[in-house]
């Protein structure tokens, strides 16, 4: 396939200077919200959005109009989130869609707010964006100034206030309630699902949470129609996907490509990665984030939609995707993986708190010279304890870089241990990565 | 002076927003914060009185959140992403550097109090890798020959006399 001549979402690369209001107006911002205020009722927006088969972006690919729909009818206020709090390894897409072009983010949230009849909608920017913050309360404020946003919105009488929260450093508050926990002003541990979001969620109330790039989306299905939209992509996976390319291809960074885009050519085209540098093999291919597990380079041919990825025992998630060459060993990406969900328990459950730490202290001396007789079989142990029995997707998401690493390369595991017993000394590793021990 | 007394107009403006007083607790310690230096006991009581919660709630969310510091950090807070994939395109190379350079470890502050050097996880630009920030300012493609530029950079803009924010609350270069 060719490259998009036209982005749906990262359209900074088709306008310059999207980023400026004036510029995003001339290029056909906000001509959704004029189109949906004036002649759509906000069910119609919402019958576009299922139609149009938008699915979650922010890992779970969820139907954002199915979603939209569960809200209970008749209870009111409702609350509208955007998941802004983009942590997962290897993804970076919504901090250039923040960073770029972020009226189409507020478009896309105003729209989405009409379809719900809510009121008040949040962006939870991670911590770290401190500078992504500014510039989308800067683009907020322009908003109101120009009656898009405030009371009467371009005087339809539909009013909506949008509020940017930035967060202080917590992976763990991407998870949905665990994001409305830390809006309350309280520590980010996620909520016992049911009840659901959409019945109970930011203060108890009905509340609808997206990802940047799935709202990003809407303006564009709602100013070119569904059919236009539906051009792109698959049957079941329409549209487009910005897929964060990072690791050691030649050209890392953010891709914007139609759904079933296969996953060597995202890797190899010129447009795209470019290959990998200095002629190197494909090891590892993490496709979504550190929660999907991994591919070989046997499997390069898997086109990237949910259904292919899922069919090849992984997933889409949050659209990044690690390429790492030879020079890397799996028991080190295992480490460094496991590390971080460690590093991102929240603590409140046993398996997910105690298991990351004793992956880890057994990956950390398997890295480090230190391996014994029967590590194998403890690291089997620890994550089929772990699986199934986490309170949420964070520890579960732990489990998945030991065992992919565990089931595509034992040999490395048993030479680790090898060397170590056999007095080898020092660390076994490529790369020499100091235990972190908070 | 309190922080109520110095920063009163912009924790009402924040607190105004919510539909909560509590979902306003990040943004008020981030102020105390920059205010102190750190998070101090009293900074976190002050910030507990103002929204009327109970302190043990504050501390706790205090010690939940990694930009939150409850212990002194330097003026600036270099914050180097040793995450996959920036581990294995130069980032262990990077802090080794940084070590050597501000001859400090991890989770050590210079005696000037000037630089304090921390790990944490990704930083969400994987395709600019080295990359830290600096009170929450990217600093990209950061191989370890730019490292005393960027470094003389950041001492230069604290002895301006610049307001600087741990925090990341201001305009930034
Ligand atoms: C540990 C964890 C972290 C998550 N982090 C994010 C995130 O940073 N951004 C995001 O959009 N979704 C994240 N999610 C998924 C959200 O819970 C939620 O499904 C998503 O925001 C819904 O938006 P969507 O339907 O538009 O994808 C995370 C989930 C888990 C379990
Ligand atoms: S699985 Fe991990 S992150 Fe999720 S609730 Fe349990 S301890 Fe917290
Ligand atoms: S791994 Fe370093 S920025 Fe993502």
């Amino acid at each position: 396939m060719p490259p998009l001549t036209e982005h749906i979402v990262l359209r900074d690369l088709d306008v310059p200077n999207i980023g400026d209001q004036e510029v995003y107006i001339q290029n056909g911002g906000y001509e959704a919200l004029r189109i949906a205020l004036k002649e759509k009722t906000p069910a119609d927006v919402m019958t576009m959005v299922k139609d149009a088969g938008l699915r979650g972006r922010g890992g779970a690919g969820f139907p954002a109009g199915v979603k939209w729909g569960f809200l209970p009818k008749g209870v009111y206020p409702r609350y509208l989130l955007c998941n802004c709090d983009e942590s997962e390894p290897g993804t970076f897409n919504n901090h250039q869609i923040v960073d770029r072009n972020p009226h189409q983010l507020i478009e896309g949230i105003i729209l989405a707010a009409y379809a719900i009849e809510c009121h008040t909608a949040f962006i939870y920017v991670r911590g770290e964006f401190a500078h992504a913050a500014r510039t989308l309360q800067r683009a907020v404020d322009q908003a109101y100034e120009k009656g898009f946003l405030g009371k009467d919105i371009l005087g339809s009488g539909f009013e909506l206030d949008i509020i940017v929260h930035r967060g202080a450093g917590a992976y763990i508050c991407g998870e949905e309630t665990a994001l409305m926990e830390s809006l309350e002003g309280k520590i980010g541990q996620p909520r016992l699902k049911p009840p659901f979001p959409a019945v109970a969620g930011l203060y108890g109330k009905p509340t609808i949470i997206n990802n940047v790039e799935t709202l990003t989306n809407v303006p564009m299905i709602v100013r070119k129609g569904v059919e236009w939209y539906r051009t792109f992509g698959t049957e079941r996976s329409p549209g487009t996907k910005v897929f964060s390319l990072s690791g050691h291809v030649n050209r890392p960074g953010n891709y914007e490509v139609p759904f079933g885009t296969p996953l060597r050519e995202l890797i190899e085209a010129d447009y795209y990665g470019g290959g990998m540098r200095n002629g190197n093999q494909v090891k590892i291919v993490v496709p979504g984030g550190a929660s999907a597990a991994w591919l070989t380079a046997a499997q390069l041919d898997v086109t990237m939609d949910y259904e292919a990825l899922a069919a090849a025992g992984t997933m889409l998630g949050s659209g990044g995707v690690i390429v790492l060459d030879e020079t890397v060993s799996a028991v080190e990406v295992a480490y460094k993986m496991d590390e971080f969900f460690k590093h991102e328990s929240c603590g409140k459950c046993t398996p997910c708190r105690e298991g990351t730490h004793f992956l880890v202290k057994v990956l950390h001396r398997l890295n480090h010279g230190g391996g014994r007789q029967g590590d194998i079989p403890i690291l089997h142990d620890v994550y089929n304890q772990m699986a199934g029995n986490c309170f949420c997707l964070l520890g579960e998401s732990a489990v998945v870089p030991i065992r992919s690493a565990l089931k595509l390369f034992p040999h490395e595991f048993e030479e680790a241990i090898a060397r170590a017993t056999a007095g080898a000394n020092g660390a076994n590793g490529k790369h020499a990565i100091a235990l972190v021990t908070h | 002076m309190s922080l109520r007394e110095k920063h009163g107009a912009e924790i009402d403006a924040i607190v105004g927003k919510y539909a909560q007083k509590r979902s306003a607790v990040l943004a008020l310690l981030y102020i105390a914060q920059d205010e102190y230096g750190y998070l101090t006991d009293a900074g976190v009581r002050e910030v507990a009185e103002i929204l009327e919660m109970p302190p043990t709630d504050v501390f706790e969310v205090a010690g939940f959140y990694s930009l939150l510091y409850e212990q002194p950090v330097g003026k600036w807070v270099l914050q180097v992403c040793d995450d996959v994939p920036c581990c294995f395109s130069g980032a262990e190379e990077l802090i080794t550097a940084l070590e050597d350079t501000l001859g400090i470890k991890v989770d050590q502050t210079t005696a000037d109090g000037m630089f304090t050097l921390q790990r944490v996880k990704c930083l969400a630009d994987c395709n600019r890798a080295p990359l830290m920030q600096a009170n929450l300012e990217y600093y990209r493609d950061l191989t370890p020959d730019r490292i005393d530029g960027v470094l003389d950079e950041l001492r230069t803009r604290a002895a301006s006399g610049e307001k600087l924010s741990i925090s990341g609350r201001f305009a930034e270069r």
